[in-house]
């Protein structure tokens, strides 16, 4: 039986492994060439870091605008995390809890989102900032507003799926000895709500850091330039290898978070006793129960 | 007894129903102020007026004075004038770049969730790889392939094959759909097909199907859910999408509605114009956004009872 099924299997095989290779060689091929000597992103002309650090102007880690950009890019990350995880764990819990009319008002309202193309969500937002709310101005402020409105969703969905898991018996039980409702909910629940939240800060990092459209729509030029809108403007230029530099730099930030976030996960797990290692640990960040 | 016992202490924790409104007010708020109002404000654009010294919009905030000339303008252009190239490219493009991430995608996910045995934690983290690469990077890498002398164009100069790739080419752009939305077809699918009941499937096999059979009779009614939210989750965003063609072709010629939108919001004059079309577009996905909505609802109603 087990012999058929895996010839049966054979041939997808190779459909697997080719688009394994499809996906990621092209990538490794401009890695490469981030450490071109030559000022081309197509021939190759020896190796070198002239790109990463050795020119002192061009690199992208000397280069003035580049470095802006960076700065812009994890001063954006971390502002967005900072308001939408509060924002996203107290939604998730109220709007798993509540009943009624209101509920299924809440229940749209934070699924939307989430499949609303990002240029609806960001042209929409960019009338309303430079019509209706004209206070913010455009540029750092409304991209964190943005930012924190396009990824409040993922925070919800993310932490409701790890409270339906739980269920309340937990908290029940810490009612029944006793406690508060306030102290069922601050040392039981949310305690036990931590690999979610740990799930939603690697996966709104990510979001944030690599978000282009939202981002281009929001900004107001130079002052406001994250490393997406840097690369995008000059993709189609005669840019340097310096532009695969900061995309692999791009890259390996996600990786380095969402890394650190997997581990992070699965030493939780463990110490806490819950089955599922790093399988678990990566449905959670790329929210495939969802 | 199970169902019972949780009606029981769910009813419980239900009586402070004050606490919970609490809980869910600041969020609810946030998105209504930036994301429901925004579509109000996207409309009141769009049926406003033009004004006629500086010829930018002006919002018109009172619906009942909304004015309908300029939307008219655009749908029968959408319908009948010069968008209606556009219109078509988009739906087309999409429709074939669907059909191609369901082609290489669906064996993708049902040799992950049904054969790969040993080696599927590998093959999974390498499938999930490309989810984590930033789409820019993976769109700059085939800029850096499909450039004149880039290593794909000189590769296929062997074979005679001397095509401008990156000059608006639809080949490139609808590849270039295909390539950067799979990875996020590939693990909702893979997700569905790995909660299934395969045992059913056995059993038809082991009833006399053939697999052909047991495929068309058992699997895909099964997966139908499944593969269709999973096919709306991708088809939104590719409808939206004007930088991979901004990326690859930059040609008129291959132009998406989203490179209109764009070109109308942060390019041209006329933001009006922008806004009719971000609400022709959003009249249109709302057909899957709901559909969709309403499918996951239906699942995880499922799952909860």
């Amino acid at each position: 039986m087990s012999t058929t099924t895996r010839r049966r299997g054979s041939p997808l095989v190779f459909v697997i492994w080719g688009y394994i290779i499809w996906s990621l060689v092209p990538v490794l091929i401009a890695v490469i060439y981030s450490f071109n000597d030559g000022r081309s992103r197509t021939v190759w002309q020896g190796f070198s870091l002239r790109w990463w650090i050795t020119d002192p102007y061009a690199s992208i880690f000397r280069n003035d605008e580049t470095r802006n950009a960076i700065s812009n890019s994890l001063v954006l990350a971390f502002a967005t995390l900072l308001l939408v995880t509060p924002l996203g764990i107290a939604l998730a819990i109220g709007s798993q809890r509540i009943r009624g009319r209101s509920a299924n008002f809440v229940q749209g309202l934070t699924s939307t989102p989430l499949i609303t193309p990002e240029i609806v969500v960001g042209a929409a937002l960019l009338l309303t900032f430079t019509r209706l709310f004209t206070a913010v101005p455009l540029g750092f402020f409304a991209q964190l507003l943005g930012n924190v409105t396009f990824s409040l969703a993922s925070v919800v969905v993310i932490v409701r799926a790890r409270l339906v898991s739980i269920g309340t018996s937990f908290e029940e039980a810490a009612r029944d000895l006793g406690a508060t409702r306030w102290q069922a909910l601050r040392f039981v629940l949310l305690p036990m709500l931590w690999p979610s939240v740990m799930a939603s800060l690697v996966v709104v990092f990510a979001t944030v850091i690599d978000d282009f459209v939202i981002t281009s729509f929001l900004s107001a030029g130079v002052s406001s330039e994250t490393v997406p809108l840097r690369i995008y403007s000059s993709v189609r230029g005669g840019a340097t290898p310096a532009l695969n530099a900061l995309a692999t730099l791009l890259v390996l930030t996600s990786f380095a978070v969402l890394i650190i976030g997997l581990f992070g996960l699965s030493t939780w797990r463990k110490r806490h006793g819950e089955r599922g290692g790093l399988r678990a640990a990566l449905a959670d960040v790329t929210r495939m129960e969802s | 007894m199970d169902a019972l016992y949780r009606r029981l202490t769910t009813a419980n924790l239900k009586n402070s129903p004050r606490l919970w409104a609490g809980f869910a007010i600041p969020g609810t708020v946030w998105l209504t102020v930036l994301f429901v109002i925004p579509f109000y404000a996207v409309a009141c654009v769009a049926f406003g007026t033009i004004d006629p010294v500086f010829r930018d919009a002006v919002p018109q905030w009172n619906p009942l004075s909304w004015d309908f000339v300029q939307a008219k303008q655009i749908f029968t252009s959408l319908a009948t004038g010069p968008l209606r190239g556009v219109a078509i490219r988009t739906v087309v493009y999409v429709v074939c770049a669907m059909t191609l991430c369901f082609v290489i995608g669906f064996p993708i996910a049902y040799f992950l969730a049904r054969h790969a045995g040993k080696r599927k934690l590998l093959l999974l983290v390498l499938i999930i790889v490309p989810f984590w690469v930033n789409y820019l990077m993976r769109m700059l890498a085939w800029v850096n392939l499909l450039s004149v002398d880039g290593l794909f164009t000189r590769f296929m100069r062997n074979f005679g094959i001397n095509y401008n790739w990156l000059d608006g080419s639809p080949i490139t752009v609808t590849l270039g759909l295909v390539y950067g939305y799979i990875p996020f077809l590939i693990l909702p699918l893979y997700a569905t097909l790995e909660r299934l009941d395969w045992r059913l499937v056995d059993a038809a096999r082991d009833l006399g199907a053939k697999p052909r059979q047991a495929f068309r009779l058992v699997t895909l009614p099964m997966s139908k859910a499944g593969l269709v939210a999973a096919g709306i989750l991708i088809a939104l965003p590719m409808f939206g999408d004007y930088y991979t063609n901004d990326l690859l072709s930059r040609s008129p010629s291959t132009e998406m509605i989203g490179n209109q939108i764009d070109f109308f919001l942060n390019a041209s004059t006329q933001p009006q114009n922008g806004a009719l079309l971000v609400l022709a577009l959003s009249l249109f996905l709302l057909l899957f956004m709901s559909f969709y909505l309403r499918s996951t609802r239906q699942q995880s109603r499922q799952v909860t009872r």
